[in-house]
């Protein structure tokens, strides 16, 4: 009687989640990949030389753009690591971007952007007397800004990450190195590169899986500008079904990641047990 | 005893050149971190003094040459808090349901993921694990993958236009990292709080609002505050599923601004800067109760 009735709780705790999760995440995946079966629709895709140059543009958007993030976040962890009062004080102003929500962000990078009118090439002209570029008429310059606004919205979020990984190193570690004589360069490759490894192999990869769904930035950003060239498939596949209202081909186009997608994941499960040992 | 004069007098040069090169490199240490320091700041703060500078020139004045506004003028933010121009005719009613959603999102977010890691954690369901990891399986196709057969499975529920569908979106989406959150956190409190709490005949219910909630009560916020800002921070499904200027949210509206080269800029800024400040105070209100959350799961381990 009382474990009856324990089930039925059970049951009523977990079932509004399972509806939940069943009909927004498992009936979409599930629709999306109905949408994108046909094989025809891949043929379509590869002879689109629109196609083609999205895939290098998302390639050098998520390699360039995550790693330089990790690799500066983990740099400035150690710079935020350090006692001085203004630095403390210096932490929540870097926090900032993160703080701020992206849509304003983006929409303000854009207008620094824009032309000689932008904050970027006004800059340029006071300080040096130079004309600066029209950035968004170069898919290469473009495309550098869309990476640059993603690591400015992002960096503060991972050291954070990597700060806290940091302080979780137990002081005596750093003590013992002290002893040894250990200064900051060997500290870092002996001490902080051996101990964060794995949780920053862990962020690496949620973030490369969180930029190659990146949307918005380049929707706002660059708009894709000049001329679709500096589109990733997050945005290709919205322009296709909603601008050229071909939706499978677009569902298509953002499935072709899937392949790249399952292995980061499956990499990071294992990275997620590793966790409980490495630390 | 000469030797030893000869012996000190070399050590104490010695110490000298080593003291000096330790004061060089002290010197240089803090001129390297002034230098970063400013980097820093002038980075992080770019783009947000691109907004009040654009926002504090007087209509028609926006382009000009120089780097500082010459005559700043807060027309503009008067412009959007009475509603004056006709591009934020509804501005309050865009703000109104940015605020909805959130906070609509946050709730159910809480809701869905305390109970259901109430139930998977403290009623040791069998094989509950599975719930959880499958729940997390909801990020291995990003969101924005999903944006198009979302939109078509809104317009068979007869949800098109309508802000539960955006709701639902961000619901599911944040509530995989509820359950996360909350079950690492549940580990900390003892199963024994439970156990005593039903030998004195208290159902499942009454320990998850009495006992289970108020000790989660940290998780709750971290989590809480992340829900929050998820929803005001996320644009593609709001811009999608949300087509009426009754309707939309505050993102959607700034996006709008983009599409005409005739736009009010001073207003668009106003409004980047209006809707950007509620987030913001509440990130440094909970910041340290936030971090404590983000970092549970995380890095610990």
């Amino acid at each position: 009687m009382l474990l009856g009735s324990e089930l039925t709780w059970t049951l009523a705790f977990v079932v509004p989640y399972v509806v939940v999760f069943i009909a927004f995440v498992v009936y979409p995946v599930a629709r999306g990949l109905w949408m994108a079966r046909d094989p025809s629709l891949y043929r379509a895709l590869l002879a689109d030389p629109l196609y083609a140059r999205t895939v290098v543009n998302t390639a050098l958007y998520v390699g360039l753009g995550v790693n330089v993030k990790m690799f500066l976040a983990l740099l400035l962890s150690g710079f935020f690591m350090r006692r001085r009062w203004w630095i403390r004080a210096l932490l929540p102003v870097f926090m900032l971007p993160w703080a701020l929500p992206s849509i304003p962000a983006f929409v303000s990078f854009h207008w620094m952007l824009i032309g000689e009118e932008g904050l970027v090439d006004r800059l340029l002209w006071v300080l040096f007397a130079l004309p600066g570029p029209l950035w968004f008429n170069n898919r290469w310059l473009a495309l550098a800004w869309n990476v640059v606004a993603a690591v400015w919205k992002w960096l503060p979020f991972w050291t954070l990450t990597f700060l806290a990984g940091r302080m979780a190193i137990p002081r005596d570690v750093y003590e013992a190195a002290d002893v040894d004589g250990a200064g900051g360069a060997r500290r870092f490759v002996h001490i902080v590169v051996p101990l964060l490894a794995n949780l920053y192999l862990v962020c690496t990869l949620l973030d490369t899986l969180w930029t190659v769904g990146d949307f918005t930035t380049v929707s706002l950003v660059s708009e894709g500008a000049p001329a679709y060239s500096t589109n990733v498939l997050a945005t290709l596949g919205f322009q296709y079904a909603f601008d050229a209202a071909q939706p499978a081909l677009g569902v298509a186009a953002v499935m072709t990641a899937l392949p790249v997608l399952v292995p980061v994941t499956v990499l990071l499960m294992r990275a997620l047990h590793l966790r409980q040992v490495q630390l | 005893m000469s030797t030893i004069t000869a012996e000190a007098r070399l050590s104490s040069r010695s110490v000298a050149r080593a003291s000096s090169a330790v004061r060089r490199r002290r010197y240089l240490n803090r001129l390297g971190t002034a230098v970063l320091s400013v980097a820093l700041v002038v980075w992080s703060l770019a783009p947000i003094y691109n907004m009040v500078l654009i926002s504090l020139e007087p209509e028609g004045d926006v382009f000009t040459d120089h780097i500082w506004p010459r005559v700043p003028s807060v027309e503009s933010f008067w412009g959007v808090l009475t509603q004056g121009h006709w591009y934020l005719e509804h501005f309050w009613r865009q703000f109104a349901n940015s605020l909805f959603i959130g906070a609509m999102v946050t709730f159910f977010a809480l809701l869905l993921g305390s109970l259901t890691s109430f139930a998977i954690g403290r009623m040791r369901v069998r094989h509950g694990w599975l719930v959880s990891n499958a729940a997390l399986l909801t990020y291995v196709i990003p969101a924005s993958f999903l944006a198009i057969p979302f939109y078509r499975i809104m317009q068979n529920y007869g949800l098109a236009n309508n802000p539960w569908s955006v709701i639902a979106a961000l619901v599911s989406f944040a509530t995989p990292y509820a359950i996360f959150v909350f079950q690492e956190y549940g580990r900390s409190i003892p199963i024994e709080v439970d156990e005593s709490a039903r030998i004195d005949g208290a159902s499942p219910p009454q320990i998850y609002l009495k006992i289970y909630l108020p000790l989660m009560a940290p998780a709750l916020v971290a989590v809480g505050t992340y829900a929050l800002l998820l929803a005001w921070n996320e644009y593609l499904y709001q811009f999608l599923l949300l087509s009426s200027k009754s309707s939309m949210t505050v993102p959607v509206a700034l996006a709008q601004f983009l599409s005409s080269d005739q736009s009010p800029w001073n207003y668009m800024m106003a409004t980047a800067i209006i809707y950007a400040i509620p987030p913001v105070v509440i990130y440094y209100a909970f910041r340290r109760r936030m971090a404590a959350g983000l970092t549970m799961g995380g890095v610990k381990g």
